[in-house]
């Protein structure tokens, strides 16, 4: 046991020895391995911080409501099939809201894209939501200051508006906006309420953090052309153990609403926030499966380099091997030297890509919110570590079954 | 004490589709203390019997016997032990590590020994102090002389302890001057019970030993004791 130990340490200096002294070597080969790790702790934490906020995201949408919508948001009906299916209209939102028994809620959406300014401050390609008061029920929202639009502003159709957290911040960086007049396409607007951060960057434009609330009606008046176009019904269910049922429901709601025949496909679709997951969960699968293929290939390249610069370091020391063979190094001593040695170059290039792909985590941190991981940092060192046994099994194999004799002759 | 015993051994290589019998028939006892030259022309099988009495290579047929233990049929980790322990090799062109010290080099085979660090590093220090190189100790070979490499070389081939010191021209690459030191060294070891196998093709180096054994197209041709005179003559010129 001993023996061993001693033999591994021995191991190590020499190995350490090698490295030192043929240092541009060492760090050309180490290259492979280097980026292979970099990419692949990279890439676990970046997607590990988009996850963390999509999942963010995703849960402000509210795992408990469907969108009744003329298009479905994830598909195999041909849009065009969907084009000519008819509009949604508010007659028929309240029909369906009288049949309705199940939901907690029902709101009419329709949105128009805007350009919000606030005196020579303005964002752009602004999401403005119309609805009713029965919208903030099909939300979880919460508010930094103000509140909803009423029931009698919505009624009147009164040019108020509630604003996400984001257009807050940019429209009014350092007074409060309540009771502020904005303008949404020219027309004035009083705020009255601010949305707490709700979702995430990850949503964009659908962010809730980015858009405007204003009532129904004041889209129909000021923006005329929306009248004639469909709008989304928000369902939300009583619980999420709910939903399944409220769907069905739903469905046989409206199909009596738009008097369907059995024989008759439906001529609306019910979305739900499953469909998101599943459609990012294709995405990030597709994302995750090109770094492994990176990463794959730059291992392999890397480990190839090694196998190959060991071949060449055995080769360079056949006379040292037949030395050490002579004065008792046991097979084993021999294998286990030119292991540690492939172990620790990519054990080094290793601890370089953790390094570098901490550095890049604080870099892409600058845009989305990452976190190194533990476990991304034990799967490089492991997966350095790997490499550097099976790219270092073959080279060390061929020194530690060299005969003593015909290696010490070698010059 | 009967070190090696070795009865009617042959070694037959096979090189492409012909097969050269290095050596044919050799038999050989050395006792312990002995001072033996191993001397012959090159394709006498000196470096084949060299290989084989130092358990670096084992014989096609025949009967080694190392201490009175059978060595023709161990493994190659077993004669690795059997190296380790009992021989020590002296090289023509000394095989030391170039990027470790003298007391690095002589600690090698005391490394695989298992030996502990300060045991290692007394022994290898003391070793070293024994050949004449106190002043020497963290120097890297090409700090050093070529004699004091080869006093390196023999520091290592002795800290173990060995049975027999074998030696492979130690003085081939050495002005006959350093050659004549190290020959010196070496009587010196001899003086102290140590058992000695010298290969070379040197004549007046195999006259420093007690019994010239020569070799030629794999048969031993002639195994006789040196004339007491050269022993003498040694001993004044040392004490000069």
């Amino acid at each position: 046991m001993r023996t061993i130990l001693f033999e591994f340490k021995e191991g190590m200096m020499i190995a350490l020895r090698a490295i030192a002294s043929n240092k541009i070597r060492a760090m050309l080969t180490m290259l492979g391995i280097f980026i292979g790790v970099t990419v692949v702790v990279t890439m676990s934490t970046a997607i590990k911080g988009i996850d963390n906020s999509f999942q963010q995201g995703i849960s402000s949408l509210g795992s408990d409501v469907l969108y009744i919508d003329k298009w479905a948001w994830f598909s195999n009906v041909e849009w065009w099939k969907m084009r000519n299916r008819k509009n949604i209209t508010m007659e028929e939102f309240e029909k369906f809201k009288t049949l309705a028994k199940l939901p907690s809620a029902v709101a009419p959406v329709i949105n128009t894209v805007q350009t919000i300014k606030y005196l020579e401050r303005r964002v752009e390609n602004v999401f403005v939501n119309g609805s009713n008061t029965d919208y903030v029920k099909t939300t979880n929202f919460t508010f930094a200051e103000g509140r909803f639009y009423s029931e009698i502003e919505s009624n009147a159709s009164r040019q108020v508006a509630v604003i996400g957290s984001e257009i807050a911040k940019k429209l009014f960086p350092n007074i409060s906006p309540i009771d502020r007049t904005i303008k949404i396409g020219g027309e004035n607007y009083r705020v009255v309420g601010v949305l707490a951060e709700q979702g995430s960057f990850i949503l964009g434009p659908w962010n809730p953090d980015n858009q405007v609330y204003v009532p129904i009606g004041t889209i129909f008046k000021n923006f005329a052309s929306n009248r004639f176009r469909s709008i989304t019904i928000n369902v939300r269910a009583s619980s999420p153990a709910m939903v399944e049922e409220t769907k069905a429901e739903a469905e046989g709601v409206m199909r009596k609403v738009r008097g369907l025949s059995y024989d008759q496909m439906n001529d609306f679709s019910i979305n739900q926030q499953e469909g998101l997951q599943e459609n990012y969960n294709s995405v990030v699968g597709v994302i995750q499966i090109a770094g492994l293929f990176i990463t794959g290939l730059s291992l392999f390249v890397g480990a190839i380099g090694i196998m190959n610069i060991m071949f060449v370091s055995v080769k360079e020391r056949t006379k040292e091997i037949g030395l050490r063979k002579a004065i008792g190094a046991k097979r084993r001593t021999i294998l286990a030297q030119f292991l540690l040695e492939s172990s620790m170059i990519c054990l080094v290039g290793g601890f370089a890509g953790l390094l570098s792909a901490v550095l890049l985590s604080m870099l892409i941190n600058q845009f989305i919110p990452t976190s190194i991981q533990i476990g991304s940092v034990i799967l490089g060192i492991g997966i350095s570590l790997l490499t550097g046994i099976i790219s270092g099994i073959a080279p060390a194999y061929t020194a530690a079954k060299m005969d003593p004799v015909e290696a010490l002759r070698y010059e | 004490m009967i070190i090696i015993n070795i009865e009617h051994i042959a070694k037959i290589y096979k090189v492409g589709f012909e097969e050269v019998h290095a050596l044919r028939d050799v038999s050989l006892k050395i006792d312990k203390n002995e001072y033996v030259a191993i001397m012959g022309p090159s394709g006498s099988g000196k470096s084949t019997l060299m290989n084989m009495l130092g358990c670096l290579d084992t014989p096609t047929s025949g009967k080694y016997e190392f201490k009175g233990v059978s060595v023709s049929e161990m493994s190659d980790n077993e004669l690795a032990k059997i190296r380790n322990k009992e021989i020590g090799f002296v090289f023509q062109t000394f095989n030391l590590l170039a990027r470790s010290d003298a007391v690095h080099n002589v600690e090698l085979p005391l490394i695989y020994a298992g030996v502990p660090t300060a045991e290692r590093r007394e022994r290898a220090v003391q070793a070293l102090i024994d050949v004449g190189l106190k002043d020497r100790l963290h120097h890297k070979p090409n700090e050093l002389s070529g004699g004091q490499r080869q006093r390196v070389a023999i520091a290592r081939a002795l800290v173990t302890n060995p049975s027999i010191i074998l030696a492979d021209e130690p003085t081939g690459n050495l002005d006959s001057k350093t050659g004549e030191e190290i020959m010196a060294l070496f009587h010196e070891i001899h003086e102290k019970g140590n058992t000695i196998i010298l290969v070379t093709h040197e004549e007046y180096i195999a006259e420093h030993a007690a019994r010239i054994v020569r070799l030629k197209d794999g048969l031993i041709e002639s195994d006789e004791r040196v004339d007491k005179r050269y022993l003498t003559k040694i001993k004044s010129t040392l004490t000069k």
